[in-house]
């Protein structure tokens, strides 16, 4: 493997394996939070130790969550130096707040997993609700500064000079808002999805059903909420992207030939060597409504971009297909469920639906996963959009290739230990549930 | 505002050393400590460092951050010609962060504790090594921008006597510094009187390597004598940090907890005030005589403001609350 491919793979690696516990690091506090509120007002003993019961889980998450996020802010610099030297001071500001709001998030959290007996019972909860607000900053914050990435602002370009460097206007660059929008939705959709079904899994097996219903309607409720948002927001995402990144959109739709107007491609195998696309969908005129609010529009297709400057159109395509794809049914899984809700009030007996929910469990990460090979993958050969070029910012270290093979070793055998955990966890829950003790 | 910059990484890097360098101490004792009481350490270092071990951990991602954004081409250098030993250090974060919630945080207390003990402990030895390597490496003077083959440019940089024995210096310092904050932690005497022994081995072995760094800088041509000798302050501190070792022998024996702390803090600082003072604002030197210096790297203007300002109203923030995280976790349960 040469060492480009390789300090590719190990970023993506290391950032693929983050942020899946970022983002449960983000939405879990917000269900602890509400179930334990939910304890606090009615007393009742099942959120309680739904909310221990959670927040055990949540601690293992924070701490891999924590060491990968720590891991990133050098691999930055280890893999990517050319780029930091630069960019390191044009869009570090999200990364300086996003220090802060880690650290009011470490605190809280040792506030609140060993404060249950020490702390005033409203103040312990509001530490977690702390924990849950500032990780939704950091993620916010971070998320603007790869928007930046995509959307550089904040400096002039002068002769290969990077002058009058504006921080704050780098980091509230055009694409902050859309795609940080998109990405909390998409942090709620997944981890609510994820544990909703892991939950439905139980009821199925008729474990507690009280404990395990409980859990699930507050995991559900955040995630048919979000899944029914998202294809909103990514449309927003879309018509911004068509116009600061066209030779992104073009990837993403596999649009060789700019059309006008332009039709939306559903499934299709491209063929990079003869640029074309086979076996495919057609709906005419979808494309030039969906990147420009009108059926008639004209849009860019990669025969408008130099060549040397075409991202992968395959991979950014397919990845592309498989967000929407699992964001369809992901939404289409949220209307029934507010439909069955809406008649019958309880979902316990409708098992068909607590099955689709089991089904569900992975959906939400790999559409996360997709959506960020999407982002990535489409603004490439660039890592700043349209001012530096990828293979000019890798660091001149040969032999990265050892690097991300021990890398990937060590994130594999991290997550298998993860999971095993994760599996004891859930096995223990009825113990936990029948004594009333269960303190560390 | 670059001062208020400069001031915010120093102080990084010091609670760095001393909070984090606590923290891998404990793991480091846990090593060193005889199977019987193996158990028993554990438990008193949970209880001690469990509620805050994630905020220690912080002060490092701070003193990243201050590097990439204000000082880009510190940060470079380090990344790329240090890129080995970063890397094993970053294992060495992973697995000990990982391992340490692990064995705590596992439904089912099993034959996994034994792995979980065991990668906690070797990964908090080669961590501290590693930390104390790269700082070495930074001061030796052996990093060469302009080499031209592999181990000139990637290994000789850190791989070098006075590296290797900062590294061990910096893990004898941080057990040292975990056995003296862990003593104020016990409940029984028994305990008390072990910690008090793992103290004052650390000591005895920080001493040794402390003179293992002055043979190795002589033999690598690091001019520490005259940065901590025919230098004012460097001599003031390096002075003063072996008054207080008499006084600190002298507690120890009495098992005064609190000054103890404060005491083992203070000859901490001191040391990093005496390695870091006379070179001051240069950062990383390098081989032929070249530096890195804080003042001639540092970012645009609005940069340096912006981030300046970041980091006050951060502090303003975070202080109170981390103060009283310690406060809270300190009090005795009746
Ligand atoms: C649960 C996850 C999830 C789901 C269901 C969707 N997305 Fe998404 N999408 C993401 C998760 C995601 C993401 C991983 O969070 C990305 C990557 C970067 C970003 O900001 O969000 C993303 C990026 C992203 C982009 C690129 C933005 C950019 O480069 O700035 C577009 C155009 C869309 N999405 C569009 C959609 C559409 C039309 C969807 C319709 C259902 C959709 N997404 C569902
Ligand atoms: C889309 C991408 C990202 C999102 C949404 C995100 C979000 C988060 C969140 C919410 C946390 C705290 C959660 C937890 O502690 O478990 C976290 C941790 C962390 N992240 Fe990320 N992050 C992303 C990418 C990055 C990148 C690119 C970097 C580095 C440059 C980074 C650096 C860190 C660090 C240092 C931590 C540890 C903080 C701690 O100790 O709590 N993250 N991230
Ligand atoms: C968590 C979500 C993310 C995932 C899964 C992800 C994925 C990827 C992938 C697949 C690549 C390789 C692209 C290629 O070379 O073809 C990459 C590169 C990169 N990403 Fe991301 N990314 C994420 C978020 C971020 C964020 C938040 C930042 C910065 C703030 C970031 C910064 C970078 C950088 C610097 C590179 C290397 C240069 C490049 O290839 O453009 N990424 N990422």
């Amino acid at each position: 493997m040469d060492d480009f491919l390789a300090a590719r793979s190990q970023m993506a690696l290391s950032l693929g394996f983050h942020i899946i516990y970022a983002c449960i690091g983000m939405v879990m506090p917000f269900f602890m939070a509400v179930s334990h509120y939910k304890w606090l007002k009615t007393n009742n003993e099942v959120y309680k130790h739904i909310t221990k019961a959670w927040s055990k889980g949540v601690a293992i998450f924070f701490a891999t969550g924590a060491v990968s996020g720590t891991m990133l802010s050098f691999e930055l610099g280890l893999l990517w130096p050319k780029f930091m030297e630069h960019a390191g001071p044009i869009f570090g500001m999200p990364f300086s707040l996003e220090g802060t709001a880690f650290f009011i998030e470490a605190i809280a959290l040792g506030f609140f997993l060993y404060g249950w007996e020490k702390l005033n019972k409203w103040f312990h909860w509001f530490t977690g609700v702390v924990v849950g607000v500032s990780g939704l900053a950091s993620g916010i914050l971070v998320v603007a500064a790869n928007a930046w990435m995509n959307s550089p602002a904040g400096f002039d370009y002068v002769n290969g000079q990077y002058i009058n460097i504006d921080p704050i206007k780098a980091m509230f660059n055009d694409a902050w808002f859309t795609q940080a929008l998109h990405m909390c939705l998409a942090a709620f959709t997944a981890t609510g999805f994820a544990v909703a079904g892991v939950h439905a899994l139980m009821l199925l097996k008729k474990q507690h059903n009280d404990f395990h219903y409980k859990s699930f309607k507050i995991a559900a409720t955040f995630a048919t909420v979000c899944a029914l948002l998202q294809p909103i927001s990514g449309d927003i995402s879309a018509k911004d992207v068509a116009q600061r990144q066209p030779a992104k959109l073009a990837a993403m739709e596999a649009l060789y030939k700019t059309e006008k107007p332009a039709p939306l491609l559903i499934g299709g195998i491209v063929d990079e060597k003869n640029k074309t696309v086979k076996n495919y969908i057609e709906i005419p005129g979808a494309l030039s409504f969906l990147a420009h609010g009108d059926f008639n529009a004209e849009v860019k297709g990669l025969d408008q971009i130099p060549e040397d400057e075409h991202p992968p159109v395959a991979i950014t395509h397919y990845a592309f297909q498989i967000m929407v794809g699992l964001g369809t049914v992901m939404m289409i899984i949220s209307l029934i469920y507010f439909f069955i809700l809406w008649r019958k009030r309880t979902i316990l007996n409708t098992k068909w639906l607590l099955k689709l929910f089991v089904f569900a469990i992975p959906l939400g990460y790999i559409a996360l996963e997709a959506g960020w090979v999407v982002t990535e993958v489409g603004r490439q050969p660039w890592i700043i959009n349209g001012i530096m070029r990828t293979i000019d910012a890798v660091t001149p270290m040969p032999g990265i290739a050892w690097s991300f093979y021990l890398f990937s070793a060590i994130y594999f055998s991290l997550s298998l230990i993860v999971i095993f955990l994760l599996y004891r966890q859930i096995k223990m829950v009825p113990i936990l549930y029948k004594s009333s003790n269960i303190d560390q | 505002m670059e001062q208020v910059v400069i001031a915010f990484l120093c102080l990084a890097i010091l609670l760095y050393f001393l909070l984090g360098g606590a923290d891998f101490g404990a793991g480091i004792i846990e090593l060193f400590t005889s199977t019987k009481n193996r158990s028993r350490t554990r438990q008193t270092m949970y209880h001690a460092i469990g509620p805050v071990w994630e905020a220690n951990h912080m002060w490092l991602i701070i003193a990243i951050v201050i590097l990439f954004v204000a000082f880009p081409r510190i940060y470079t250098t380090m990344s790329v010609h240090l890129h080995i030993p970063l890397a094993i250090m970053l294992i060495g974060i992973i697995a000990r962060g990982t391992a340490f919630v692990f064995r705590h945080y596992d439904a089912v207390k099993d034959d996994m504790q034994w792995l979980y003990n065991r990668i906690f402990r070797y990964s908090s030895f080669v961590t501290a090594l590693f930390l104390g390597i790269l700082a070495g490496s930074v001061l030796s003077g052996k990093i060469d921008p302009d080499a031209t083959n592999f181990a000139d440019a990637y290994i000789f940089g850190w791989l070098n006597w006075f590296s290797i024995a900062v590294g061990l210096f910096t893990t004898a310092l941080c057990g040292f510094l975990a056995a003296i904050y862990l003593i104020g932690e016990c409940k029984t005497d028994e305990d008390k009187k072990r910690f008090i022994k793992k103290a004052e081995y650390m000591n005895v072995a920080a001493v040794v390597f402390g003179a293992m760094v002055f043979f190795s800088a002589a033999m690598e041509d690091v001019p520490l004598m005259n940065w901590v000798v025919y230098n004012k302050v460097g001599l003031a501190a390096v002075t003063l940090a072996s008054l207080s070792l008499i006084l600190l022998w002298y507690l120890l024996l009495k098992g005064k907890t609190q000054i103890l702390r404060v005491l083992a803090g203070f000859q901490v600082t001191m040391i990093l005030v005496a390695i870091s003072y006379a070179h001051f604002p240069n950062f990383i030197r390098l081989k032929g005589g070249d530096v890195v210096s804080l003042y001639e790297t540092v970012a645009p203007e609005k940069t340096v403001l912006s981030l300046g300002w970041a980091l006050v109203l951060g502090s303003f923030l975070i202080l109170p609350f981390l103060g009283y995280l310690f406060y809270k976790f300190q009090q005795k349960e009746e």
